[in-house]
């Protein structure tokens, strides 16, 4: 297998503030590859470094086998990135955009409008390509910035939240897109979300990465097997949760008020049980674990579905203005 | 090859959005107007001076006016444009600081030079007669003078994290260059206190190099004029360049 990214000790310190902790982290041609964490975990900083946007403080890294220190340009050239907002031009048309980002990023003048009707085509706006972007809608947008990000046929592609702000029902026209871009594509792709259904469903791997560092690497199928059990979730009057301890089938507990979360190995055959020790419970929900459990049992932290603090040229001026 | 199409890339945005911001242009072509038809005509109606009506005295001044105001704004709004608008791609892009700067610097002054057109032509109906070559010295002038205030603009804008410096750029450093500039009134026989200031403003050699070559009236030669102005431009386009370069 090609290694697409690969990291060496890929460091980024604002003065007091470790935001990238000594990441070493491959990635394999084809992949799409997620980078979980909520806000502020560094996310956003390695794709940047990545991308070229931001210098490290210590390390590097290879993306497409050119070095992002010595050779930023080339990088830029083999990748293509959709930033977390949007970044079109709105008083210019949808093709007349696309038309701008291949001039820059030297589309060959012969290739060019069949470059543009084929992502155009890519993300269905062939229909809306000579309006205004001003007038398109978010999820429009979105796909005419990935059709962008697409025109000068990238190795890979860095998708920063790619759905951050979008309706239910229209992230869910995204995936399918970025879904079927992978495969008629062949690019490979890196995307950071703090959602997890968007890991979830989308990557093949999922990095989850706090304060900076990972703290777990894996499919996302694997990082859930990893738990080893079902969750259960109890709000009880009264806990008693010393005589829980003593069960072996229980793998982990925590307690928040009347609330107790468990993780359970088979947990509907032992529900009874554990019932009969807890006392009268007002609700009780037993699930498989998913990958907000995963990241919980991880991180010590819950996700919260919030707006972004801000992509990746805030978090360059950020830099600049010297936090 | 790819520098050059990067450039043209910057070039054309710049164009069509020109072209469809109609109101824009009218706006910015308005205020000027009314210096000309009510300030210049209402005072115009008292005083004449250098030999025309005053009308016709503060025309050149009023189309250095133009440029400026055009030619600042331009660069300050990439402020804005660092955060929200398409220059994100653009500092993405696999294009060196240079070319972007300077398609950005091109495409703000011929921004400006369309407008100052329109004030040129404006310039027919006050009976104001530019022979070919008038014209081409005064496009001269235009273009240098707002190649060195887009570069300015876009300095200050690069070093600004947020519109809201927008006023005090604008009351501090836009309204004195104009006001110092002799643009409403001859630089001859100031007193030392203005005289300095005037000297100091480059915007002054803009105003007089083009009253030199519209009126015939002009304090220093047309040619001392231009480059004194141009050597302004050189040391604002290097600058801009520089902080380009250092734009993340």
């Amino acid at each position: 297998m090609t290694l697409t990214v690969e990291t060496e000790h890929l460091t980024k310190r604002y003065r007091e503030l470790l935001a990238v902790d000594d990441l070493n982290i491959t990635i394999e041609e084809g992949e799409i590859f997620g980078l979980l964490g909520p806000n502020g975990a560094g996310k956003t900083t390695t794709l940047s470094m990545l991308a070229t946007l931001l210098k490290p403080t210590k390390g590097t890294a290879r993306v497409n086998g050119f070095d992002v220190n010595t050779q930023p340009a080339d990088v830029r050239r083999s990748i293509g990135i959709v930033f977390q907002d949007p970044s079109s031009d709105d008083i210019l048309t949808g093709r007349e955009n696309l038309y701008l980002h291949a001039l820059m990023f030297g589309v060959p003048k012969d290739k060019r409008a069949e470059r543009i009707d084929h992502v155009l085509r890519l993300v269905d706006l062939q229909d809306r390509q000579n309006d205004i972007v001003k007038k398109y809608s978010g999820g429009m947008r979105r796909r005419l910035e990935l059709a962008r990000g697409l025109l000068h046929s990238p190795h890979t592609l860095f998708l920063d939240e790619p759905t951050l702000g979008l309706d239910p029902q229209t992230r869910e026209h995204i995936w399918a897109y970025i879904e079927n871009l992978v495969k008629s594509e062949k690019v490979t792709v890196i995307i950071t979300t703090h959602y997890m259904e968007e890991a979830d469903r989308l990557c093949n791997r999922v990095a989850i990465i706090d304060h900076g560092k990972i703290a777990a690497l894996d499919r996302p199928s694997a990082l859930k097997s990893r738990i080893g059990g079902d969750i259960l979730r109890l709000t009880v009057r009264a806990p008693r949760i010393d005589q829980l301890k003593n069960l072996d089938y229980i793998l982990s507990m925590d307690q928040s008020g009347n609330t107790l979360h468990l993780t359970v190995k088979e947990a509907s055959k032992h529900l009874q049980e554990i019932l009969g020790i807890v006392g009268e419970a007002d609700s009780v929900e037993v699930r498989t674990a998913t990958l907000n459990d995963v990241f919980l049992h991880y991180t010590g932290r819950e996700i919260r579905e919030e707006a972004g603090e801000g992509g990746i040229f805030e978090r360059i001026a950020h830099t600049r203005s010297g936090h | 090859m790819g520098e050059l199409e990067g450039f043209y890339a910057l070039w054309y945005r710049e164009i069509k959005v020109f072209t469809r911001e109609k109101s824009r242009i009218v706006s910015s072509l308005f205020t000027p107007l009314l210096w000309i038809v009510v300030f210049g005509g209402g005072l115009g109606s008292a005083v004449s001076l250098g030999g025309v009506n005053y009308q016709v005295f503060i025309f050149p001044g009023i189309l250095t006016m133009t440029i400026l105001f055009s030619s600042v704004f331009f660069g300050l709004y990439i402020v804005w444009d660092k955060k929200i608008d398409f220059f994100k791609e653009v500092l993405v892009a696999p294009l060196s600081r240079t070319t972007i700067f300077a398609g950005k610097m091109v495409g703000g002054s011929i921004d400006a030079l369309l407008q100052g057109c329109a004030m040129l032509l404006f310039g027919l109906v006050l009976r104001i007669n530019y022979s070919l070559v008038e014209i081409c010295i005064a496009f001269v002038f235009m273009f240098v003078l707002s190649s060195a205030l887009v570069s300015l603009g876009l300095i200050i804008g690069s070093n600004m994290e947020s519109v809201e410096g927008f006023q005090l750029i604008v009351s501090f450093l836009v309204f004195p260059m104009f006001f110092l500039s002799g643009a409403l009134f001859p630089t001859k026989n100031l007193p030392t206190y203005l005289l300095v200031f005037t000297a100091l403003d480059p915007v002054t050699y803009a105003v007089d190099g083009l009253r030199g070559a519209i009126l015939g009236t002009s304090q220093l030669p047309i040619a001392l004029n231009l480059l004194i102005l141009s050597c302004f431009a050189a040391v604002m386009v290097a600058i801009g360049t520089w902080t380009f370069k250092r734009l993340k």
